[in-house]
């Protein structure tokens, strides 16, 4: 390195902007009048590989504690945060009859540890069969959560409107049923997405609710989802219209735009088969086709 | 789709300028805003907020002294620089000199060096500049440099630079959103593919049918899909939330550069966005690499380079015809690029280049060596099961490969809630220019070109360290070695020792690692010094290794440079008594 200094800071001005030239020359001239002769910055580059290790700080951190440092990041790698989707809502033509249903979830917590809410639900003709469950929920593996919670059913169930007498429409004396719960969900090989939960209630009562969803993506905005749900009970339940064994089973397709990703208007066909002995329950057991239209909302 | 395209684009005259008031419509031929350039060895820089429009839609960005980017600074080799910065921001602010060697007091990372800028207060930095080069400098307060708080700094060499040039521009790269990173973050967290709008469909698995027959589209699919991992995962936040900036400029803004014929021009090229890598090349022009990370390397001429997001990289051109030439920088999932133009005069520009097809995820980003090791036939292997125990005579593939749900083999680390893959033979190749630049038919530069043109600051090592680069993509979470920062224990370095850190990159998304206070001399596979850094970019499953020599006192960040997997927990303080 054998640098004249002066040549330096002339291609320094040169370089820097094209406009200025006087002032420019002003500091180059300043600059080669402080600045030391060239061939002992020669000397210091060579031996001097552009690193020097710095003073230790003047000021150092007072010592803090891991809360109080925490404040001061501002960092948070734990987030609480909260989401709310809804993930059917939705109006139903089947073979007889209009019916409102809606399947949500939310949930509140961090990274690895949710209370997580969840409702579904379907409203025909005045009657109501409806559940609304709050989980403790918590990452064990990669892919899956183990769900720690409660289940509370309102409504009367699935059962047949009662007959209209004299123009008065009756209802059905709820039914109400709470449940404990535990379950897993998550991710399966080839994208499933799974929900299994087992629940224990009241007169030895036990039930199990499986559901498995997935996404085709016809294309990055339209998309394809076949979900399957079904219901098992340890024993029947006629108050509320349910029988022992698989009591309902329903298989949708439903195709949505994403407008946004959190916001998709959809419309689908959705196949539900009710088991059980119609008379004794008085239940719309059975097949039912239904052509759905909805919304499906997240924040 | 047109107001898609100017968010793309950006507004012509968009940016502080226009929201000013003081925009230049009147005159096509005036000059167009210039970022402030300032030197000497004292500095005044005042942090606050600035009404912007880069897109159409009005909103608040944090700069200094007014300006976005932040001003250009301009030291001397071996000045003693004092800067006052002064926060006029309601929240605490601070600066970070990213790459300058200094005294850990004067690093600015908040709860580290010290207890960051309160409103309305003051603090004065002040340390000797003893290198040269392309840095820069951004806040290291929560999501303040995603809104504009970043700036190049050019350090003079007090010799001279090693490779002459006749003119020189700072060339600024960034990522602006319309979108608050509070809510970036928290969307990522709900939904981590929320901003990939080119993730695989059932026409692009028809294309792939059409082109290889149903059953290796099918096997491809199911490979992927049976780990749960998508191939298409390239860059967490992409042009559907952001328009990419050269100096601060849309790309319907054209910044210019200007060089008159024959003239070397040095190009500093500086990536200060959050969370993008740029392809860059200017079409046209050969670029002869000269320094990267603002340390001199042997001269490399290639056509193209990558540069991750804190990484520098500094070029020469000589442009000998009397034409505009485009600066072409398309993001690494070719969502969008920034863009400017290199020409004689103002007001000129090229075309600019179509978007380059992106890339999918291969083998080798997934298992590292293990795709390439010779004699094993990938095509023939049941990718689909990935179960390799039960691929009867494959015993030694126990080892080797990706570890996921699944698959069997020998983890290195163990899955977990906040782990969703492992690799347990990464590939150490340095040749390698990354995914969408392979077999471009252009000449790219890889880490493997770049020689420092100094001798390594450490001639050896005493000890090794390992650490891995771990996450969880869909619930965004990411950490070193499984360990949020939050949750680990610093790592602690004697002073005066010289270790060798390796990092393993057990994810498929590829990370720029910058430690604080001390430089990252990388290393080839044969342990032979090569390059010397301050970011560090890690490729899918790839293993890199530097020298670190711990001559610096003091509490130090070191973290993952795409800001949102900094925030997440890719972040740990290293500790050197």
């Amino acid at each position: 390195m054998t640098v004249p200094v002066r040549a330096n800071v002339l291609r320094c001005a040169r370089t820097d902007t094209n406009d200025g030239s006087l002032r420019a020359l002003s500091v180059m001239l300043a600059l080669s009048m402080l600045a030391p002769p060239a061939a002992a910055y020669a000397q210091m580059v060579q031996e001097d590989p552009g690193h020097v290790a710095p003073p230790p700080a003047a000021q150092p951190m007072p010592p803090m504690s891991m809360q109080e440092m925490d404040r001061v990041m501002d960092m948070h790698d734990d987030p609480l945060l909260a989401m709310f989707k809804l993930d059917q809502f939705e109006r139903a033509r089947g073979d007889d009859a209009y019916s409102t249903s809606w399947e949500a979830e939310g949930w509140i917590g961090r990274d690895f540890d949710k209370l997580w809410l969840r409702t579904e639900g379907e409203h025909e003709n005045g009657v109501t069969d409806a559940r609304i469950e709050a989980f403790w929920d918590h990452a064990f593996a990669s892919f899956w959560d183990w769900q720690l919670g409660a289940r509370h059913d309102f409504g009367s169930g699935p059962q047949r409107p009662l007959p209209a007498i004299h123009g008065l429409r009756g209802t059905w004396a709820p039914a109400h049923r709470d449940w404990a719960a535990f379950g897993v969900q998550g991710l399966a090989p080839y994208w499933f997405e799974i929900e299994a939960t087992a629940y224990v209630g009241e007169e030895g009562r036990t039930a199990l609710r499986l559901r498995a969803e997935y996404e085709l993506l016809l294309t990055q905005r339209l998309i394809l989802q076949p979900e399957l749900e079904a219901n098992l009970y340890g024993k029947d339940d006629p108050a509320r219209g349910i029988a022992d064994g698989l009591s309902d089973f329903d298989f949708g397709l439903r195709l949505r735009y994403e407008i946004r990703r959190e916001f998709a208007p959809y419309v689908g066909v959705v196949w539900v088969r009710r088991f059980g002995d119609d008379d004794a329950l008085n239940t719309r057991t059975g097949s039912d086709t239904q052509v759905v239209a909805g919304l499906r909302v997240w924040f | 789709m047109l107001s898609r395209r100017y968010f793309v684009q950006g507004l012509a005259l968009g940016g502080t300028a226009a929201a000013l008031g003081m925009g230049r419509a009147s005159s096509a031929q005036a000059p167009r805003p210039r970022v402030a350039e300032l030197s000497g060895t004292q500095f005044d820089l005042d942090i606050g907020m600035l009404p912007v429009n880069i897109t159409g839609a009005q909103r608040v960005a944090t700069v200094v002294n007014g300006s976005l980017p932040a001003p250009l600074l301009r030291w001397r080799q071996g000045d003693t620089i004092t800067l006052r910065v002064r926060n006029s921001l309601a929240t605490t602010s601070s600066i970070h000199w990213h790459g300058i060697v200094l005294p850990a007091d004067m690093d600015g990372v908040p709860g580290l060096s010290f207890m960051g800028i309160a409103p309305g207060s003051s603090y004065t930095y002040r340390f000797t500049v003893n290198q040269s080069g392309t840095y820069w400098y951004h806040s290291h307060s929560r999501f303040q440099e995603q809104t504009g708080l970043y700036g190049a700094i050019v350090v003079e060499p007090r010799a001279g630079e090693r490779q002459r040039a006749e003119r020189e521009h700072v060339v600024l790269l960034s990522d602006w959103s319309d979108s608050d990173p509070e809510h970036i973050y928290a969307t990522l967290k709900k939904q981590s593919n929320y901003y990939n709008f080119a993730q695989p469909t059932a026409a692009d698995f028809l294309r792939d049918a059409q082109a290889s027959g149903v059953g290796a589209a099918l096997d491809r699919r199911a490979m992927w899909n049976r780990m749960r991992m998508d191939p298409t995962d390239l860059a967490d936040v992409s042009g559907y939330a952001y328009t990419y900036l050269m100096n601060g400029v849309a790309p319907a803004g054209n910044w210019t550069g200007l060089f008159a014929r024959g003239e070397k021009v040095r190009l500093r090229f500086i990536n200060g966005a959050s969370m993008s890598f740029f392809d860059v090349r200017i079409p046209g022009l050969k670029l002869t690499v000269v320094a990267n990370d603002g340390q001199d390397v042997e001269p490399v001429t290639v056509d193209e380079f990558r540069i991750g997001p804190a990484e520098t990289c500094d070029i020469i051109v000589t442009p000998d015809d009397d034409r505009a030439y485009t600066i072409f920088a398309q993001s690494m999932d070719r969502s969008g690029y920034a863009r400017g133009t290199l020409a004689p005069r103002e007001g000129m520009q090229a075309d600019v280049p179509p978007l380059d097809p992106r890339a999918l995820l291969t083998m080798a980003d997934m298992m590292g060596d293990m795709a390439a090791m010779p004699g094993m036939d990938h095509s023939k292997m049941n990718h689909g099961g990935m179960d390799h125990a039960a691929l009867p005579g494959k015993g030694a593939e126990g080892s080797c490969g990706a570890n996921m749900p699944g698959m069997k083999s020998a983890p290195a680390l163990q899955l977990g809630p906040g782990i969703d893959m492992t690799v347990a033979t990464p590939r150490t190749n340095l040749d390698d220019p990354g995914i969408g630049l392979r077999d471009n038919g252009r000449r790219v530069l890889t880490y493997a070109d770049l020689h420092s043109a100094t001798a390594p600051i450490s001639a050896d090592t005493q000890r090794e360290i390992t650490l891995h680069l771990t996450g969880h993509m869909g619930r965004y979470v990411w950490s070193f070695d499984g360990l949020k920062f939050s949750d680990a224990e610093p790592l602690r370095l004697t002073h005066g020792e010289r270790v060798r850190i390796s990092l393993v990159n057990d994810t498929m998304m590829t990370h720029p690692i910058h430690l604080h206070g001390m430089w990252s001399e990388v290393e080839t596979a044969d342990g032979e010094f090569l390059l010397r850094k301050h970011t560090v970019v890690v490729q899918p499953a790839q293993k890199l290794s530097y020298r670190v020599n711990a001559d610096a006192l003091g509490r130090w960040a070191y973290h993952c440079h795409l800001l949102y997997h900094m925030e997440g927990g890719m972040f740990r303080e290293v500790v050197v008594a």
